[in-house]
């Protein structure tokens, strides 16, 4: 399907580092519209990124206007990049991101180093596994998240349990009972430490359709078993404990994106997000490297990445023809409240707005109504009335925030604050 | 890297056990040792290269599964054990053999060096005796340096850090790499070794031992009793009675993202308390942080378990100590257990009458000190007069490389495909560990071997294709191909 053998050249237009719907796009775009030398390195043995292994409908709608499988959708967007001349490197890790656009790369003939004018950091998202959740208990064999769950079935066909218990209850956790559904795997719960459903209507109507019992307001306490996993400790909002047998649990969520070559390297990353600092193009802390699509932030669908990547791309070209503003003068978007996760871009740069993103992105910690308030030096400019919820998208158009070419900053410290007023209940 | 045993009908390859004879049945062994644990390793190394004929037996499918799995990863120099111990000889001895011979073996080695930070007046008052028992210990370049020293050392650490002791000399290791490649030394050199094979008894007639195992009746002249967190019910079960008691202790453990390693160059050692060295924050030579470990006192002897409370208290502790550490994504976490007794010494003691050696209570520098235990215990037993021929120019194994600063695998050629990608671990580096003598029969025995999953992810990326790598290969497998009947759900 794609080119294994690197090329011989050492200098690039545009270096795309994950072959996901974002990174495809991403590259795709740029082919079409003109640069030259797009390669995009994908360290998986196929390109297509997350979808890949979500066997299940509910793509393409956006891109191609069809309802596609996730294998379906990979395979699409590999074709389109492959038909507009982007050259994608598979089982190609880049080890090491670092100044002056070059990269280490490690491939299957050794190692390579390689120079790109400008470097898409297109790695995605993973969800946040038992270790890094503290979960108490024994470490048996059985624990894992939807990602591996999926990849497991859908690609290799084999499954690792029959009785898992699902925890959490964002969209993906429903993906993941279809997963389950398509491998004759039989649920025994699905809980949530929250008081409700994370993911939308009607996915919430769900787990009752396919006779999973829903626990809300239910903690994973205790993993319980030798070499596999025989049951959980679970604690409900009263604190009574009681055991559940099962012979895996599936980690559902959480995402976090997989930014270690940016903290490892020179990148600036946001606590917030886990992802790269970026401006309302995408760039990050080095204007060699942009950010673009999961990396960002957790967590969108497949088709908003696809999309961000098609615009990072236009962004990217209008910086290699030098019509992109400089990054030295920004604002940068600092949160002031504990209910609010975090918010993309990090910092605008100024003068040039009439490009870039058209939304700062926001998510919040917890259900809330209130007024959400932009606020300066000289006191709250903007107030936005929201009725908010946790792992829900909130759009904040950026021209709302009324900056314009002459908007004056003084040194890169000057910020504008977002506060969060929550209404009395 | 290939392995030839010599046996290739060993227990732990034939499916179905044969009891009554088995291909032991002929063979009288010098020396068995019981439990490849680090410190079973490394004797059944050191008596193989003095020419005895060594049987390592081990009740697990894969060697270090005991106290050896979860540890500090550190090669400590011995200068604040107790002066005139058992312990600190064998550290310091130890320590010596591992500069020696780490070379041949391609093991890593890192001199860091370690700092004991004193964080109040009480800990600053208890320095000057810390640098006293170095030098007592024979430890001459311990000394105490002042804050301005240490942040130059260490510009991350804490502005709360009033003074430290420099123990330059402290290192850090790969704690699995080490034992296998002392293993792989002593079977390459004519040793052997039985995997699965737990000893359920003995009978010793004056000459030599016949020990009833899982796996059929092995014969030998000596017995070694590395048994770790079972050595004094081993003791009990054989010789009727035990010197000791194990008392477990767990620590548990944080490990952070490769990212953290900027943070810290060296091992951050507390002032120890009387009964732990207490919390360590440390690089290790994978190029992660290690923050642990805790020290609870347990009765069980295999529930390692880790606690979210336990852990919080930790990255608490790591935070405190260094700052930064509180924007790092948590890696992994886990627990060992020590095989602590009522005694501080180690419990190493030769039974004459009944060609018996018992290598007891080897707490926490079991990494450090098994070199140096080694040689000890073969002094021992030539004591008791065995003598032996020592193996002329013995052949050393090559270690795997994983550790940061070697050159690993995947910088190679036709290493076949990066499978884990959060450790950088070959296909051609999990196959060799699913081959040999000391193939992999589970994963956590994979991971001590390669890595394999043991990075940020988790196996998010991985599991599907190590699953299919690892098909048929572990007693407890990872999937079952969908369709074909699964297992049984009690």
């Amino acid at each position: 399907m794609t080119d294994q053998n690197f090329p011989s050249t050492e200098q690039f237009d545009v270096v795309v580092i994950g072959g996901g719907p974002a990174g495809l796009s991403a590259a795709t775009q740029l082919k079409r519209q003109g640069v030259a030398n797009v390669i995009v390195l994908e360290r998986e043995p196929d390109a297509g990124g997350i979808p890949r292994h979500c066997g299940h409908f509910g793509f393409g709608m956006r891109e191609f206007k069809r309802i596609l499988t996730g294998p379906q959708y990979a395979a699409k967007l590999v074709k389109e990049a492959l038909r507009a001349g982007v050259a994608i490197h598979t089982s190609t890790t880049v080890v090491e991101a670092n100044e002056h656009g070059t990269l280490r790369v490690a491939t299957k003939q050794g190692v390579r180093k390689i120079n790109a004018r400008r470097i898409i950091y297109a790695t995605g998202i993973r969800e946040t596994p038992r270790s890094a959740r503290l979960i108490s208990g024994c470490r048996p064999l059985g624990v894992m998240n939807t990602g591996a769950l999926q990849s497991m079935i859908y690609l290799k066909n084999r499954k690792p349990f029959k009785h898992p218990v699902i925890v959490g209850t964002e969209l993906v956790s429903f993906s993941a009972i279809m997963t389950c559904r398509h491998a004759n795997i039989k649920p025994v719960a699905m809980i949530d430490e929250l008081p409700h459903v994370t993911a939308r209507w009607p996915s919430s109507l769900f787990p009752r359709l396919v006779g999973v019992p829903l626990h809300l307001e239910t903690r994973l306490v205790r993993i319980i078993g030798e070499k596999q996993v025989s049951a959980v400790v679970v604690e409900n909002a009263e604190g009574q404990r009681r055991e559940l047998k099962c012979d895996g649990i599936i980690l559902t969520g959480k995402f976090t994106p997989e930014a270690s070559l940016g903290r490892s390297g020179h990148l600036a990353v946001d606590p917030a997000t886990g992802g790269p600092v970026v401006d309302q193009y995408g760039r990050c802390s080095d204007p060699v490297y942009f950010a673009t699509g999961n990396v960002l932030r957790p967590v969108e669908t497949a088709g908003w990445c696809w999309n961000e990547g098609r615009q990072t791309a236009s962004w990217v070209k209008d910086d290699l023809a030098g019509k992109l503003s400089g990054s030295e003068a920004h604002l940068r978007i600092g949160i002031k409240s504990p209910v609010i996760k975090y918010v993309v871009p990090q910092q605008i740069s100024v003068p040039d707005l009439s490009t870039g993103m058209e939304n700062l992105q926001l998510r919040f910690m917890q259900r809330a109504r209130g007024e959400l308030i932009a606020r300066n030096a000289s006191g709250d400019f903007m107030k936005w009335q929201l009725r908010v919820a946790p792992e829900r998208r909130v759009l904040i158009p950026i021209s709302d925030l009324g900056l314009t070419a002459q908007t004056h900053i003084q040194n890169n410290n000057d910020e504008i604050e977002l506060c969060f007023k929550q209404s009395p209940q | 890297m290939t392995l030839h045993h010599k046996q290739e009908d060993k227990p732990n390859q034939s499916k179905s056990s044969d009891k009554a004879s088995g291909p032991m049945s002929g063979q009288v062994f010098d020396v068995v040792v019981v439990g490849a644990g680090v410190v079973g390793c490394a004797i059944a190394r050191r008596f193989t290269l003095e020419g005895a004929q060594v049987a390592v037996v081990e009740k697990a499918t894969d060697i270090l599964d005991g106290a050896s799995k979860a540890n500090s990863a550190i090669l400590h120099t011995g200068f604040d054990a107790p002066t005139g111990s058992v312990e600190v000889s064998c550290i310091r001895e130890g320590y010596r053999e591992y500069l020696e011979i780490h070379n041949n073996l391609a093991l890593p080695l890192e001199n860091s060096g370690a700092y004991v930070v004193a964080w109040n007046d009480n800990e600053v008052a208890a320095l000057e005796a810390i640098v006293g028992q170095g030098h007592a210990n024979g430890i001459a370049d311990v000394s105490i340096i002042d804050t301005v020293e240490l942040r130059r050392k260490e510009p991350e650490l804490s502005q709360q850090a009033l003074a430290a002791v420099a123990v330059p000399g402290e290192s850090i290791i790969d704690p699995w790499s080490a034992p296998y490649a002392y293993l792989r030394q002593s079977l390459l050199n004519g040793g052997e070794v039985f995997l699965s094979c737990e000893v359920t008894g003995g009978n010793f007639d004056g000459q030599k031992w016949q020990l009833q195992t899982t796996h059929g009746t092995l014969n030998t002249r000596h017995v070694i009793n590395c048994a770790g967190l079972y050595g004094d019910l081993l003791d009990r079960k054989i010789l009727g009675s035990s010197d000791f008691d194990i008392k477990p202790r767990k620590g548990q453990f944080v490990v952070y993202d490769k990212a953290a390693a900027k943070l810290v160059n060296s091992i951050i050692l507390p002032v120890p308390t009387g009964r732990t060295k207490g919390v360590v924050v440390c690089r290790t030579v994978f190029g992660n942080v290690l923050v642990g470990p805790t020290a609870e006192d347990q009765e069980s002897r295999s529930d390692a378990c880790t606690d979210e409370d336990a852990l919080r208290a930790l990255i608490a502790s790591g935070t405190s100590k260094v700052p930064a550490l509180e924007n790092m994504p948590v890696t992994a976490v886990y627990a060992g257990l020590r095989p602590a007794t009522e005694y501080k010494d180690y419990q190493i003691d030769a039974k004459p009458k009944r060609n018996w050696i018992t290598v007891g209570g080897i707490r926490s520098t079991g990494l450090s000190g098994a070199l140096g235990i080694a040689r000890y215990v073969f002094k021992l037993y030539s004591d008791l007069g065995s003598k032996h021929a020592p193996v002329h120019s013995p052949k050393n194994p090559k270690a795997a490389a994983l550790a940061q600063n070697m050159q690993r695998d995947w910088q190679r050629k036709n290493h076949g495909d990066v499978i884990c990608h959060c450790e950088l671990v070959t296909e051609r580096e999990i196959q060799q560990a699913l081959s040999g003598p000391l193939e992999a029969r589970s994963l956590s025995g994979l991971k001590r071997q390669t890595r394999v999953t043991m990075g940020r992810c988790q196996g998010f990326y991985c599991s599907a294709r190590l699953t299919e790598l690892t098909e048929g290969h572990f007693d407890t497998p990872l999937s079952y191909e969908i369709g074909k009947s699964g297992r049984d759900h009690d």
